[in-house]
């Protein structure tokens, strides 16, 4: 399975929950896949699904789940410690881990070689980080929703890619959109 | 121990109802970051570099807190293309309070270096910005957070050290 599969077979746990999903072919993806109000695209600014998606679990008490992108979470690896420190028990990161930098012409990344993010993210401290093969990927993030506590997927796929479009909604419209769902009881 | 500057710069955070605020320490800030953490109005969550703590108050913005970053200057380089495609690109709203380093009162050479570039780079992302140089200037932070709040953009708040002066 590569991240598009990986995605597609997540849409049914993701529906209707906060979603902040990573930049580039990811969001792109996932909006050709399920486009819902309560899913927050990034256009821009690699690294930061994590770190946007741990600040608004914190804020507010519906679960919460960052779908990021090894490549990412290695440009932003401190946010490992950040969220370890600081536990919100409605968020889930989600790292689909394809070993490569997809939106980019799939190169190798090193959490592809010899680097483990979810060793990464045990010794900053996260204590629920569960590694898995892509096809338990949806069981296992409907078992961290379900479980209460913080908790950190790495799933590791195969590297590609499939033809999507670009996402033509303008980002304050996501944004509306996106916080009328948090105040109207998405993911409740 | 936090001092009057100090306090009355989260005096005016809680009185604008911000609630989320994340740092990275400066040592002209300590006195802010220890206030920080004896107000719970305010949910106070260090980061490690100044980009991740932008994403960290995206996300607290659209979590319906109202966010600001404490950071140094120094670090204006590494939050760029976050100010530019994440708190610009979505209209986040996003008092920067950043201890202006290298200023008139520096103790550092090496602080100097940034501090040439400082509001060239603000300037140049089209961020509005105020340089606090008397402790009398803290009179206009209640009307600045408002301003940001109003226009949904981010400002920065440079406060240097002679701003600190008698505080640190």
């Amino acid at each position: 399975m590569n991240r598009y599969e990986v995605l597609k077979s997540i849409v049914p746990i993701i529906d209707g929950h906060l979603v902040v999903c990573n930049i580039g072919l990811p969001s792109q993806e996932l909006h050709m896949l399920h486009d819902q109000p309560s899913t927050f695209y990034m256009l821009g600014t690699m690294g930061l699904a994590s770190s946007i998606g741990l600040g608004l679990a914190l804020a507010q008490p519906k679960p919460v789940i960052a779908i990021d992108g090894d490549g990412s979470v290695l440009t932003n690896l401190a946010t490992l410690s950040t969220i370890a420190n600081n536990p919100a028990a409605n968020f889930v990161l989600l790292i689909i881990d394809n070993g490569s930098y997809g939106s980019t012409g799939d190169q190798p990344t090193y959490a592809g070689r010899k680097t483990s993010l979810a060793a990464v993210a045990r010794a900053c401290g996260c204590e629920n980080v569960i590694e898995c093969q892509a096809v338990d990927t949806a069981a296992a993030l409907k078992d961290a929703l379900g479980s209460g506590r913080m908790s950190v997927i790495v799933s590791k796929c195969q590297s590609g890619n499939v033809a999507v479009p670009v996402i033509e909604i303008p980002p304050v419209v996501i944004r509306d959109r996106f916080m009328k769902e948090v105040a109207a009881g998405a993911g409740a | 121990m936090a001092g009057p500057l100090s306090q009355k710069v989260v005096d005016d955070l809680t009185a604008n109802r911000i609630g989320f605020v994340t740092s990275v320490p400066c040592k002209q800030l300590a006195g802010v970051i220890e206030a920080l953490d004896t107000r719970p109005e305010i949910l106070h969550v260090p980061c490690n570099k100044e980009d991740e703590g932008m994403g960290l108050c995206a996300g607290a913005y659209m979590g319906g807190k109202r966010p600001a970053i404490v950071m140094q200057n120094t670090a204006l380089g590494v939050t760029i293309n976050t100010l530019a495609t994440l708190i610009q690109f979505y209209q986040i709203p996003l008092p920067m309070l950043i201890s202006y380093r290298g200023e008139v009162g520096e103790k550092v050479a090496c602080q100097v270096e940034m501090a040439l570039h400082t509001k060239a780079l603000l300037n140049q992302l089209l961020i509005p910005t105020y340089h606090f140089s008397k402790a009398e200037q803290i009179e206009e932070l209640d009307a600045i957070l408002k301003h940001t709040e109003m226009c949904k953009k981010p400002t920065a708040i440079l406060m240097d050290a002679r701003f600190w002066k008698g505080e640190t």
